[in-house]
């Protein structure tokens, strides 16, 4: 009884958790699906520079609202991706990416997690080798047998 | 002796984050810093082109008013909507009693609701232009109201502040750029 109300209040709450899906208002859309598409491909490549930490498809502000709405626009004008999000750069910087470049500026950020892995294996490394080469003890003499013996039970 | 370096090693680097996390705090308080804040695109640039006629009965102005003005123009981007103006509006006043000309642009606004909030905190606007669908807004890479440029008197954009303008704002960021010493 105990597990089945656990597995029913564990399926209610995942039916109750909102999906993550775009605010893209229904008259926004371009009529033709594909390109539909690919400006919300675009859309979730860019940053909301609003809430910093959302893309601009999911986003409520209405600077997100006019960005799509220009990027719906120059979709439908034949521009490339590339273009696009050369258009949004040029204004916001590459801060509105929401995947950082790869370029100097960014050489550190994407190697951290290699460089944290590669300090870690450093130090299990060191702290191995310093254990190994510690001089091993030298064997009990008869006395210290004979105290042993006598504190550890028989 | 190098055990006891290794072991001290985890507290330096706990300190050391300790002392640069107070200065941050510390600079975010004095508003020298805003982890959300972007820099701007045009400094060092002129300002994008653009055409906008004017929020009435104010005066228009273009990107060609801003080529090479001869004195440094104060760009600042408001809304009757925005509360943040509000608080700034006092500052805006003040600099332009200084005699630092301040150019407006009222983003996505009604005309009407413009010309009440003007009414109501006053008007330091010299030139005011109505950014009615806020493309304007976007090719300046404006993020939120309010923000301001100074533009030179050559027409390069020298500093942007996003936010309201502060008297500490002012006294680090604008202040050192207009040759003005408190």
């Amino acid at each position: 009884m105990k597990r089945r109300s656990f597995l029913l209040t564990g399926f209610l709450l995942l039916g109750l958790t909102p999906a993550a899906r775009a605010v893209v208002d229904p008259w926004e859309r371009l009529p033709n699906p594909a390109e539909e598409k690919r400006a919300e491909q675009i859309g979730r490549q860019l940053r909301c520079l609003v809430c910093q930490n959302e893309d601009i498809e999911h986003s409520e502000a209405s600077l997100a609202a006019d960005l799509r709405r220009i990027i719906r626009r120059h979709v439908a004008l034949g521009w490339s991706n590339r273009r696009i999000i050369a258009w949004m750069v040029k204004r916001y910087g590459t801060f509105v990416l929401l995947d950082p470049p790869f370029e100097p500026l960014t050489w550190l950020l994407w190697a951290s997690p290699l460089l944290a892995l590669a300090a870690g294996g450093a130090t299990a490394v060191v702290a191995f080798r310093r254990q190994r080469a510690s001089t091993p003890l030298a064997p009990l003499s008869e006395a210290e047998k004979a105290r042993l013996s006598e504190l550890l039970p028989p | 002796m190098n055990r006891r370096l290794f072991l001290l090693a985890p507290l330096a680097v706990a300190a050391g984050g300790m002392g640069g996390a107070f200065v941050l705090l510390e600079r975010m308080q004095s508003g020298h810093y805003s982890p959300s804040s972007l820099p701007s695109m045009l400094i060092g640039k002129h300002p994008p082109h653009f055409t906008l006629l004017a929020l009435p009965p104010g005066r228009a102005f273009s990107s060609a008013d801003l080529a090479a003005p001869g004195r440094p123009i104060l760009v600042n981007f408001f809304a009757s909507w925005c509360l943040a103006c509000i608080e700034e509006a006092p500052m805006l006043h003040r600099l332009a009693r200084s005699s630092l000309s301040i150019w407006g642009i009222d983003y996505e606004d009604a005309p009407a609701d413009a010309r009440a909030y003007l009414a109501r905190y006053g008007n330091p606007y010299a030139r005011i232009d109505a950014d009615l669908s806020g493309r304007v807004f976007i090719d300046w890479g404006c993020y939120g109201v309010p923000e301001t440029y100074l533009v030179d008197p050559h027409g390069i954009v020298r500093w942007r502040w996003a936010g309201p303008l502060t008297p500490k704002v002012v006294a680090h960021g604008l202040d050192p750029l207009l040759g003005r010493t408190a």
